[in-house]
């Protein structure tokens, strides 16, 4: 019971600093944690998002910038293909199903795509899983007007059953720009965490025909997302298209293409890192700095404590675990940072991606920062509980007589 | 119970050059369990110190301390610590509460270290002996001066001691305020039959005592210099 008395007691006597020096690892630790956990949720989901399908074709250009384009909705396409090789692609025997889809219009910055039905009604965008739309709604028929909008793209827009808007030209809104179709929504999607939640869908031939666009390219495609029937029908038609072809690339697999951006990119999460484990440093730091500052008005106290028959060793104790325990505030407070923070980071990711992250995840970062910050911070206790130990008992207490 | 034989301490001197100046040097001294004795004695004469030895707060150069069959002078530092923390209670001329603490744990802490027990009913009996049950969980600052010296007493037997030494224990406090700590001091000593070494230059305080000594012929310190 002494032990715990001594620590709440000085906890307690320098309330600010303890506050604050807590503060500053909480920061550290939730940094630490939440540069750690993006990077593995953040990678995991995209590569997970293939939204159901194994490759991409599209235009000759890169792979990467077909598949941000065709299954994540950023990016710009390559160019188009035309309909003959969307036609002949989809009657190869290795391939199960073809979507064709085509881009190039928007609605206040939110992309339009053109596509088939069957996108809704025959893929899963996940094993097991197939787009559902909200009730009293439906999926756009045929080349009529209308579209089915994304679950975020309609909250972010406000749009409801039985709106309607018009397109507007590009895939960056320009409010010059605006095409003459209304079109009608009649389906909102169910939301599904992929990147088709931020999409307005319509018919393909909606995308085609509108008004502005250029005639000659009137069924030319932006790209083709594909299902395979086996593994080795990827490897078939990477060799078809991308090595005895030059004029389409074919974009596989999906998964890979991303991880390959994640490792082009490794260098960023390595200095967010190192700046976290700055961060981590310099709390524990100041867990030093803020308990030496100290040291000189905790004299007396020690010396009496001493007087009373407390061990230097005792002391020594004391100091350090004052320390662990600043630490270990820090590190719960740094819990809610991380929490905080990593929400805010999966509502921008999932706001200009749509691919959501899993902010419940559990990985070995969220016990092995904390209890490091712990053990560090102890370590830097370890200084000050030195000067703590030499307090000469007999010379601070009393004026000699 | 409390037997002194040649003790000697010195302590480097800014005004010697930094040479050893000896403060203490006792030939022989004795003290009888539960026995209140006085020692009379001036600001600088090193009466300090003597207690401090006795208490094991410092380590003695030479001699022996023998206190209860044990030579506190032959003693390592923690066992000099344990030794003070089991067996003996110490009353400083400026109380030296624990302003950060309670005044019940002021009075826990003084026990704890020996057993490494926290008896709260213990503590708040002696609180209560001392007339401050009501203020228990009151801290030091919001006392009177008169109440923080009670403090100190109660704290100062909290653990039961074997042995009470007070150091000008009613130096700060005024004349009816110290003769009444000094007469708490002295029944509560007598009631928990610990033996009481007090220190005082003041003649109303040395006059309460059946046993004075002067601590100037007991005390014998070589010349600066010949330390």
């Amino acid at each position: 019971m002494t032990l715990p008395l001594i620590l709440y007691r000085s906890l307690r006597q320098h309330a600010l600093s303890t506050l604050v020096t807590a503060g500053s690892i909480a920061l550290a630790v939730g940094l630490l944690m939440v540069v750690w956990m993006v990077k593995a949720q953040s990678q995991r989901a995209f590569v997970e998002t293939s939204t159901g399908f194994d490759a991409v074709l599209g235009a000759r250009g890169s792979r990467l910038q077909l598949v941000l384009n065709a299954i994540f909705h950023l990016e710009a396409s390559p160019g188009n293909i035309s309909s003959a090789d969307f036609e002949q692609i989809r009657r190869h025997p290795a391939v199960k199903a073809a979507i064709p889809l085509a881009v190039g219009d928007n609605y206040r910055g939110y992309r339009i795509v053109g596509t088939l039905e069957d996108l809704f009604t025959k893929v899963e965008y996940s094993p097991g899983r197939r787009y559902a739309v909200q009730p009293g709604g439906r999926v756009f028929a045929g080349a009529a007007h209308e579209a089915l909008v994304g679950s975020f793209a309609a909250e972010r827009l406000g749009l409801r059953l039985g709106d309607t808007f018009q397109p507007y030209h590009g895939l960056v809104f320009d409010p010059a720009n605006q095409h003459e179709e209304t079109y009608t929504v009649v389906g909102i999607l169910e939301p599904t965490n992929t990147p088709a939640d931020r999409v307005l869908w319509i018919p393909l031939a909606g995308i085609q025909n509108m008004k502005g666009h250029d005639p000659k390219f009137a069924t030319d495609l932006s790209a083709v997302l594909l299902q395979l029937r086996t593994p080795q029908a990827g490897f078939m038609l990477d060799m078809m298209y991308n090595r005895q072809g030059n004029r389409l690339t074919f974009a596989y697999p999906v998964g890979a293409i991303i991880a390959d951006l994640f490792g082009k990119i490794g260098w960023f999460d390595r200095v967010l890192a190192l700046v976290a484990y700055l961060v981590a440093f310099v709390a524990a730091g100041s867990v030093l700095a803020s308990i030496y500052a100290s040291m000189s008005a905790r004299r007396r106290d020690l010396a009496i404590l001493r007087a009373l028959g407390a061990r230097r060793h005792t002391i020594f104790t004391a100091v350090v675990a004052e320390a662990a325990v600043i630490g270990a505030l820090g590190a719960l407070a740094g819990s809610i940072v991380y929490g905080a923070l990593l929400a805010g980071v999966a509502r921008i990711i999932r706001a200009q991606t749509g691919v959501a992250i899993d902010v419940l995840a559990v990985h070995p970062v969220l016990w092995i920062a904390p209890l490091a910050m712990i053990a560090l911070c102890a370590l830097g206790g370890i200084i000050p509980a030195l000067k703590a130990y030499r307090v000469p008992v007999a010379e601070t207490l009393a004026p000699t007589s | 119970m409390l037997t002194i034989t040649d003790l000697r301490k010195s302590f480097p001197s800014p005004e010697a050059g930094g040479q050893p100046v000896e403060i203490v040097r006792v030939a022989r001294f004795e003290l009888a369990a539960g026995q209140q004795l006085a020692l009379r004695g001036e600001s600088g004469s090193g009466k300090t110190t003597f207690l401090h030895l006795i208490a094991g707060l410092l380590a003695a150069d030479a001699g022996r301390i023998d206190f209860e069959g044990v030579d506190v002078a032959a003693l390592g530092e923690a066992a000099r610590d344990r030794l003070r923390a089991e067996r003996i209670g110490y009353i400083f001329q400026t109380f030296n509460l624990l302003q950060g603490y309670t005044v019940l744990e002021n009075v826990l802490l003084g026990m704890s270290f020996g057993s490494g027990r926290m008896d709260r009913g213990h503590a708040r009996a002696q609180l209560e002996r001392v007339g401050l049950g009501a203020r228990l969980h009151h801290f030091p600052r919001q006392l009177s001066t008169g109440q923080q010296q009670r403090v100190a007493v109660a704290r100062a037997l909290a653990n039961r001691p074997r042995l009470v030494l007070a150091d000008e224990p009613t130096g700060n406090l005024d004349r009816r305020r110290g003769q009444e700590a000094l007469a708490l001091i002295r029944e509560a000593c007598a009631e928990a039959r610990a033996a009481l070494l007090l220190v005082s230059h003041d003649q109303d305080v040395l006059g309460q005592f059946t046993y004075v000594r002067d601590f100037a012929d007991l005390n014998r310190p070589a010349a600066a210099g010949t330390a």
